[in-house]
């Protein structure tokens, strides 16, 4: 076996009450791709950034190179090449590409010379990695991808040896999650270590060379790929047997609950963004919406539940149309049984700031169930709250607890908990398991397919390809703004693949 | 002649009028590039007003005054500093704060000190700022059109005026040509980028909370050393405000900061010069609607005509390094 590049001995932190590491023993080889699973709360990103110097460990040894180190603060562990590459971006988004990457590396007080320096450099990095990026584009006028590839432009512009990716798919498109993979098997091949914090074990498998699976702030194993299985990884990490593909019955779709006709939708810019699609969804049926993000797909969820304004076409649901100024009133349509779970639960499905339970009835409070005559219902709210958190399992069953404090999958179930549990005829879902951990996924895809075999119509918008592929009995493609083509639950992932690429579906079918 | 005449001395006051806005208005664009939303530049300056004054006329000294004035301010900054960086308060609170403090302490300090109703005792030359007249400009004041522009908007002022004015292309080369301006831009954007790469966010934001102290000294210094003979109270009248209203009209930036400042000033010039007067068409106005005029101006302007000013994005939130 190589050297070791990291040794991690008997890590442990805690969070007061909370254990979010207890004696992690972990070791990377040098020139590897190491892979850490587990489910979200598991206590990953706490070990890294006890390596990133975020977080200083209670007690425990780590080791860079095999020298016992000590690392206080982030510029501890830049001086020992470790780089960090954040879930969320460290980007400065109205600052170049050049000025993020030379901030806090800078060689002298004057900006000149660092400037100098940092452009032969991104152009010997750019040639021999491949990490292609302007150097003087503005960061937020940059896709996600690209942004991505400037943290890891960063972290090697500050001499990084082992870089650390905390998620790095997790906002990626599948053609960007590919690109960054081929990166990062270029850099192993150039001698840096790789360690990646993920919970999609499509990913370990296509990439790493050994995994360690994380349960709830402890190490189970650690496994070489090669000699491990998804079914078994997925077990290690939720501590028993997951269903990855749900189990369901043929549908039995009813009469049509929505229907959307040549809808037409322009961004702010004036680019159109949904071009003329129309499509209907029966009671009774799962329609999947699946395409590359940023294809309209969002626009297109925005403009149906009543949020965006459209410029032509109609939504018809049950038959009668709705208000696309973009000024509907959310309340009108809950009462005509549309349920809205937002893609983007953090800003548009939950207020963070408030308890949990105030979040469960959110747009829901006027309803009488939750009022004594002007004022709201506490114990009748609380009630609710604690019945929907044992239908759907939410951790920690604690309706007074800040719904900032649950974790990503446990604020997703509050969201569906309380569309779902309004008995909606339609209900609408974005990004239904975006950031959620395994469990919950098979969790919130068993609702899913309940809620169709109630008879009600769902309409699911997701860049997980298999989401897709598993949940829906019909599959549309958009690319462009367009639906390039519409298939049933057994189309292959190939066939998919360039219907989203935007190859013409002839060539596709072919 | 008579009305370019009256034009020139129109702008010349436009000069003055815009100096201590300008230097507040740098001082708060160094907080809140960093991050930290400053609505007591008004007190900063008032106690630097006060501290300049009070030296300046017990020592005898306008330097020493000056160098109070900033020693003052300064401290007032970094008590907005530990409030709002150290401990994470709010910073609206913290800096309405600071201005109760110095409306308040600089009044009764001054009567304590001097017994003259709150006033300092009135400066003697020396002890305060004089105008420097520039070589020539008496001699080529009677030549027309080139003489009093020189004489009078290019000569005759004080060298803080000079330093204001200085300080606006200076201010440029620190944000955009340095290190510390790099840093300072990114801090008010976006601390935790700044945090994972190494840099003290505190230390950072104290250090440009410096600077806003240092310039609202000057400010201070200004008003109650070159425009007025000694402190009166409450001298800042809203200026602290004003110089917040131009900071945005400007965007963040200080060349515009210094188009915006010299636009508040010429408003507040052109109403003196106006009262009193009949003007075309409405006839006579009211002394205090033209008094008004530059704070309607300030409303139109801020509310219609500066399109998109978009703030630094981390302004007004405490740093907290849990994710």
């Amino acid at each position: 076996m190589a050297q070791a590049a990291i040794e991690l001995i008997g890590i442990n932190k805690s969070f007061g009450a909370v254990r979010a590491n207890r004696d992690i023993n972990l070791e990377v080889a040098r020139g590897t791709i190491h892979g850490i699973v587990g489910e979200n709360g598991a206590g990953k990103s706490t070990l890294m950034s006890i390596l990133y110097g975020f977080y200083q460990a209670d007690s425990g040894e780590i080791r860079v190179g095999g020298k016992p180190v000590s690392i206080h603060t982030s510029n501890d562990a830049i001086a020992l090449g470790i780089g960090m590459v954040h879930q969320h971006f460290m980007l400065v988004d109205n600052f170049t590409v050049l000025e993020n990457v030379i901030l806090g590396a800078e060689s002298d007080a004057l900006l000149k010379s660092s400037i100098t320096k940092a452009r032969s450099e991104l152009d010997r990095l750019e040639r021999e990695y491949g990490l292609e990026v302007d150097p003087d584009a503005v960061i937020e006028e940059l896709p996600v991808g690209l942004q991505q590839r400037v943290e890891i432009l960063k972290a090697l512009y500050r001499g990084a040896e082992i870089l650390i990716l905390d998620e790095p798919t997790g906002v990626l498109t599948p053609a960007e999650a590919d690109h960054l993979f081929r990166i990062l098997k270029q850099l192993k091949d150039q001698g840096k270590t790789i360690v990646l914090i993920t919970h999609k074990l499509r990913e370990i498998m296509a990439i790493t060379d050994t995994v360690s699976v994380m349960r709830q702030g402890t190490m189970v194993a650690t496994r070489t790929t090669k000699e491990t299985t998804v079914g078994e990884l997925a077990e290690l990490m939720v501590g028993r047997r997951v269903l990855l593909r749900v189990e369901k019955g043929q549908s039995e779709a009813g009469a049509v609950k929505l229907s959307v006709k040549n809808l037409t939708v322009k961004d702010q810019r004036g680019v159109t963004m949904v071009d003329n699609v129309s499509f209907d969804v029966r009671g009774g049926e799962i329609v999947g919406i699946a395409g590359v993000a940023g294809n309209g797909q969002s626009e297109l969820l925005e403009a149906i539940s009543g949020i965006r304004h459209a410029v032509s076409g109609e939504v018809m649901l049950d038959g009668k149309p709705i208000d696309l100024t973009g000024k509907a009133d959310p309340g009108e349509l809950r009462d005509r049984g549309l349920a809205h779970v937002p893609e983007d639960r953090h800003h548009v499905g939950l207020v963070l700031a408030f308890e949990e339970n105030e979040n469960t009835i959110l747009g829901y409070h006027d309803d009488e169930r939750y009022l004594k005559g002007p004022f709201l219902d506490v114990d009748a709210i609380m009630a609710d709250a604690k019945d929907k958190i044992e239908k759907y399992d939410i951790r920690p069953a604690n309706p007074r607890l800040k719904t900032a404090n649950f974790s990503g999958g446990n604020q997703q179930k509050i969201v569906l908990a309380r569309e779902m549990e309004q008995d909606p005829g339609v209900l609408i879902v974005g990004q239904p398991t975006r950031g959620v951990d395994v469990g919950a996924i098979e969790f919130i895809h068993k609702r899913l397919i309940a809620m169709r075999d109630q008879g009600k119509a769902v309409l699911v918008v997701s860049v997980e390809l298999d989401e897709i592929r598993s949940l829906s009995d019909r599959i549309l493609v958009m690319f462009a703004g367009r639906v390039v083509g519409e298939r049933g639950p057994d189309a292959t992932e190939g066939e998919l693949g360039l219907l989203m690429a935007g190859v013409e579906h002839q060539e596709a079918a072919e | 002649m008579d009305m370019f005449n009256a034009i020139v001395q129109v702008l010349d006051s436009t000069i003055r009028l815009s100096v201590p806005l300008l230097l507040a208005c740098l001082a708060g664009l160094y907080s809140e590039r960093a991050g930290i939303f400053d609505i007591g530049l008004e007190g900063k300056m008032l106690v630097g007003a006060f501290a300049g004054a009070s030296a300046a006329a017990v020592f005898h000294s306008a330097l020493i005054g000056l160098g109070t004035a900033i020693l003052i301010s300064v401290a007032f900054a970094l008590v907005h500093g530990f409030a709002s960086i150290t401990h994470r308060g709010n910073q609206i609170v913290s800096g309405v704060a600071i201005n109760f403090i110095a409306a308040g302490s600089t009044i009764i300090l001054g009567q304590a000190w001097f017994q003259q109703g709150g006033r300092t005792p009135a400066l003697q030359p020396g002890e305060r700022f004089e105008a420097i007249t520039w070589p020539g400009a008496e001699a080529i004041r009677d030549v027309p059109i080139i003489g009093p522009i020189y004489a009078e908007l290019i000569s005759g002022h004080s060298i803080l005026v000079y330093f204001a004015f200085a300080m606006v292309p200076f201010t440029w080369w620190v944000l955009f040509r340095t290190r510390f301006g790099l840093r300072m831009r990114a801090v008010g954007e976006n601390p935790a980028a700044v945090d994972t790469a190494g840099i003290s966010v505190a230390w950072l934001r104290y250090r440009a909370l410096i600077c806003t102290g240092i310039l609202t000294g000057v400010a201070g210094a200004y008003l109650s050393m070159v425009q007025n003979g000694g402190f009166v109270k409450d001298m800042t009248a809203g200026k602290g405000y004003i110089a917040l209203a131009a900071l945005i009209f400007a965007k963040w930036k200080p060349v515009n900061a210094m188009f915006a400042c010299l636009l508040f000033g010429f408003l507040d010039a052109a109403s003196i010069r106006l009262q009193g007067s009949p003007l075309p068409l409405v006839g006579k106005v009211p002394a205090q609607f033209m008094q008004a005029l530059p704070y309607v101006l300030t409303v139109i302007l801020l509310a219609g005509f500066i399109g998109k000013a978009i703030p630094p994005r981390a302004g007004g939130v405490p740093y907290v390094k849990e994710r």
